[in-house]
């Protein structure tokens, strides 16, 4: 008994007896919630007006993502430095600049080095500011955490946001081209069947977008039910 | 005459035809939000039109005597997203000074609109557009009109759908996801109305 009380307090100890910020059980925790558990998109319903604009195409869902990856990481990781600093009362629009600041390195970045994919995305790079995932991740643990776990955090949403993007610009390609990143993959599939194919244009129009989201999120959800059912 | 006829044009474009919920993705936040009901949806609307209007004349205004003249162009993003926080203040203070009643109906609604991408975006597509000052001002208040209207519509679908079976999976966000999109297929049978 006395054995089982000792072990019990030892494992509630432990984690404090590490130097606060390098629990890597910790950090790893921080970095996977955001690949499923809490994954922007279909767990948390934010950042929804990028994600339907630009994934007409795989590829303009890798930019996108990479993107909002950068900002999310850049912002969470300044924000987690300066939280004892930022007065509380106008801490929002304190992090509205930072991120905003990094928004503006990113689309002049992408502008001077991926111009072709700065023109296809268009007015969502500037929008990345009002990204609701971005500020949402500041405000509810950038702006408590310290650094490292901030930025796994960041880097965790980024890379979930980022799946949603790709996933939903294959599903998008694909069906509405014929592609999947500029390769022919139905439409090879149905030349050597010596068919050809004919694209459900809609997928690349905006009731796609919003048709193909509703339905990879149901999907998402059937897949959660499942795994709770097996538990 | 002329310039009724072009007016109209802007309108039925703005609103119609590159509707800014259903065919720009712009607002998607707020349009699944709070479309539960259409009182709130109408709430929410009026606050829109209102800020919405106002950030894009403010952010043509700061374009043409501020960000040109001192070749500040690069810092438009952070200008632009700091007015528009300062606005919504002060909308709010205002309205809560001068009218009660009109900010019971907001009140609520404000805070929520500065991350509403739809005002960044007017903001931003006014002056990357380099639209002259009336084109500006009946784009900037035909594009909230738009999102009223696709606003309205979805509460008016979920009032009916809150008595639909719909299976487990889809209730929630799909279900009001592929709805949109269904409306955004109808919404289609507007484009090449203008050309």
């Amino acid at each position: 008994m006395a054995d089982r009380e000792m072990a019990q307090e030892i494992t509630e100890v432990q984690p404090l007896a590490v130097v606060p910020g390098f629990d890597l059980k910790e950090i790893a925790g921080d970095f996977l919630r955001g690949l499923w558990e809490e994954i922007p998109l279909f767990r948390l319903v934010l950042g929804m007006c990028p994600t339907l604009a630009v994934t007409t195409s795989a590829i303009n869902g890798v930019g996108m993502g990479i993107a909002t990856t950068f900002v999310l990481v850049m912002s969470n990781i300044l924000i987690s430095i300066l939280r004892k600093i930022i007065p509380d009362m106008i801490r929002i629009p304190a992090f509205i600049i930072v991120i905003a600041t990094f928004v503006t390195v990113t689309d002049l970045m992408m502008a001077a080095f991926t111009p072709e994919l700065h023109h296809s995305l268009g007015i969502f790079i500037p929008l990345i500011v009002v990204n609701c995932i971005v500020l949402a991740r500041a405000e509810a643990f950038a702006s408590k955490n310290n650094v490292i776990r901030s930025t796994a955090d960041g880097l965790g949403m980024g890379i979930g946001f980022t799946i949603v993007l790709i996933l939903l610009g294959t599903v998008r390609e694909i069906l509405g081209n014929g592609t999947w990143f500029d390769m022919p993959v139905l439409t090879g599939i149905m030349e050597a069947f010596e068919y050809e194919y004919q694209p459900m244009i809609v997928m690349i129009l905006p009731p796609g977008a919003f048709i193909g989201l509703g339905l990879l999120v149901a999907l998402a959800n059937k897949i959660e039910e499942r795994r709770k059912g097996k538990k | 005459m002329e310039n009724v006829v072009e007016i109209l044009i802007i309108l039925v474009s703005t609103i119609f035809v590159t509707n800014f919920v259903l065919t720009r993705f712009l607002g998607i936040c707020p349009f699944l939000g709070v479309s539960a009901r259409i009182e709130t949806s109408i709430g929410m609307g009026m606050a829109v039109i209102f800020v919405i209007t106002l950030a894009g004349v403010s952010a043509w205004l700061i374009e043409k005597f501020i960000l040109i003249p001192f070749n500040l162009i690069y810092l438009r993003t952070i200008v632009f997203i700091l007015v528009i926080a300062t606005l919504v203040q002060f909308v709010e203070m205002v309205i809560r000074k001068t009218s009660p009643a009109l900010y019971n109906a907001l009140g609520i609604f404000l805070p929520l609109i500065t991350t509403n991408c739809a005002v960044l975006a007017v903001a931003l597509l006014v002056v990357q557009k380099e639209m002259d000052f009336f084109p500006m001002l009946f784009f900037s208040f035909g594009a909230p009109v738009g999102f009223t209207i696709a606003l309205l519509l979805m509460a008016g679908i979920r009032e009916q759908m809150a008595y639909a079976r719909i299976p487990k999976v889809l209730q929630g966000t799909p279900i009001s996801l592929v709805t949109a999109g269904l409306m955004s297929l109808a919404f289609l049978g507007f484009a090449g109305l203008v050309k």
